[in-house]
């Protein structure tokens, strides 16, 4: 297994006391795609970034079990965890103006990831963030590569993100709501190719967003959070046999475009599902 | 026979050398609700914003209630159309109570009886009253929103002007929102524009939908028709295709590419 997580826990200092933000989630990740599914506030994000300790330092975390490919993420001393970020596993983030640097150009950036791994001369590492660009489908990689991150559309910088991610060859991809910003074309391009890559590249992909549908459309399995637990977990082709009540509500309150409603179902709450 | 609420004819506007909206026309009627869909950078919000007097570089007519409008609006003007945005944590001031925020428009328009103004207004969007006295960063994402869309019901205005004014929440809050939007506009025959890349939003709260694409309105073309597929506009189709493909993964109707 590339990622195995029991029960894991993260919890934050408040004045208020100590606020549980992720309680007891457990998962397995393989060479697959699993969706993350939950609203703000649920966890989701905190158990992806757990898994590659990018918590901030408040955090506290404690889990039964949490390795990567083996390794003990919750022992690992600082240098082996650095190896295992950017390079064995990447992270794509919803909004690509602020995880890219401003005042260099794409090629730069992409290169510069690339040698860190890979090491190799400066010509090598620009032919590669070339090669790079083109398997994200940037038609004109040459051109696209001497551009600066705000002389690019929000689905061109999410694709330029992802390659930087695919430059070490990770075996892991974490996306979280990584097109939340973009428009709806743009986004279904930009997860079909997510989607190419890590079927080609036999990656494991965990996609996190608050998107149900869009999560089952792209994934195997789903997994719903809320108020930092795991509600259910179902094939992605099983989405409309949903059980759980905070699920099938989930479902209920989109608008749809085939299956008008004049009035939308609201989600009631219950509270057995905290404690669930 | 009363004149539209708004409408709109050959609306052109420039930024220096591009043109982000080349001739657009529509009208909505009194009560009735006008959708924009369209991708990023097809112009949809800029109609919105020359629309409602924030942009005042446009050619071409517009008109509220039979009057025409200039590029500068006056305070009646701001009495009648309000605005509510995409993202309600920039469009509340940070360092001013929800107490603040609502009883400026009844300062500006000189509405008198702050009080019982504010109260009612946070009732009519179901927020309790424990929020008048709360900052912004107080308050969930939802109750934001309903706290921008309070603020703009405060001069009581006719025309309410949205954009995305759900596309920063969660699905369930987005529910609640949309759910008020509906009821708001029964109870007080409000005009909506609402602008917004989701179709299926769109559509719910709309019967006439305009589709943008490179600032050209290319069709426009009721809910129902938008519903059942009968497009005439390739953009139309494609956008409607990719709505359907995601809201249902086993039945892909009208699939395009």
């Amino acid at each position: 297994m590339l990622v195995e997580v029991d029960n894991l826990r993260v919890s934050f200092a408040t004045p208020g006391g100590m606020e549980h933000a992720v309680r007891g989630v457990s998962l397995t990740l393989g060479q697959e795609k699993l969706g993350i599914v939950g609203e703000s506030g649920s966890g989701k994000s905190l158990t992806a970034r757990a898994i590659l300790r990018l918590l901030p330092s408040a955090a506290q975390v404690a889990a039964d079990r949490l390795t990567f490919d083996g390794i003990d993420i919750l022992t690992a001393r600082e240098p082996v965890m650095r190896r295992v970020r950017g390079k064995r596993a990447g992270l794509i983030l919803q909004d690509p103006k602020y995880s890219l640097n401003p005042v260099m150009t794409i090629g730069h950036q992409i290169a510069e990831a690339w040698r860190v791994h890979k090491g190799g001369s400066r010509r090598l590492a620009a032919q590669a963030a070339a090669d790079l660009l083109q398997q994200v489908r940037i038609r004109d990689p040459q051109r696209v590569a001497a551009l600066y991150p705000h002389e690019l559309s929000g689905g061109m910088g999410q694709r330029a993100m992802i390659a930087m991610m695919l430059a070490p060859d990770p075996e892991l991809l974490i996306a979280d709501e990584p097109t939340s910003a973009l428009d709806a074309t743009v986004q279904a391009e930009i997860l079909r190719l997510i989607d190419d890559l890590v079927s080609r590249r036999g990656m494991g992909l965990i996609l996190i967003s608050h998107d149900l549908p869009l999560v089952s459309h792209f994934c195997d399995r789903v997994m719903v959070m809320y108020a930092g637990r795991v509600l259910e977990r179902l094939p992605a082709s099983q989405l409309a046999r949903a059980r759980h009540p905070y699920t099938r509500g989930l479902l209920d309150c989109l608008p749809s475009l085939v299956h008008p409603r004049r009035q939308l179902a609201t989600l009631a709450r219950d509270p057995a599902w905290l404690t669930a | 026979m009363t004149p539209p609420m708004i409408e709109v004819e050959q609306l052109r506007v420039r930024f220096g050398e591009t043109e982000a909206v080349g001739g657009v026309s529509f009208t909505v009627p009194r009560g009735d609700s006008f959708g924009i869909v369209g991708e990023s950078g097809s112009g949809k919000s800029t109609v919105l914003r020359a629309l409602s007097g924030l942009n005042p570089n446009w050619t071409g007519r517009m008109s509220m209630d039979g009057m025409a409008l200039g590029p500068t609006r006056d305070k009646r003007f701001f009495r009648r159309v309000q605005m509510v945005f995409q993202d309600p944590y920039g469009s509340l001031h940070p360092r001013q109570t929800v107490d603040r925020a609502l009883s400026e428009p009844l300062l500006v328009h000189g509405i008198g009886d702050v009080e019982s103004h504010i109260l009612q207004a946070l009732a009519e969007v179901a927020l309790p009253d424990s929020v008048r006295f709360r900052y912004p960063h107080q308050l969930s994402g939802g109750q934001r929103q309903r706290v921008a869309i309070a603020r703009a019901l405060m001069a009581e205005p006719e025309v309410l002007l949205l954009d995305e004014p759900t596309s920063a929440l969660d699905v369930s809050v987005q529910a609640e929102v949309l759910n008020l939007l509906a009821d708001l506009q029964r109870r007080r025959s409000l005009t909506y524009v609402l602008v917004s890349h989701n179709l299926a939003v769109v559509a719910h709260l709309c019967p006439i939908v305009g589709v943008m694409q490179g600032g050209e309105m290319v069709e426009q073309i009721t809910s129902d028709d938008l519903r059942a597929g009968r497009t005439r506009h390739p953009h139309t189709a494609e956008l409607r295709a990719l709505s359907v493909e995601l809201e249902d993964p086993e039945e892909v109707v009208g699939r395009v590419s």
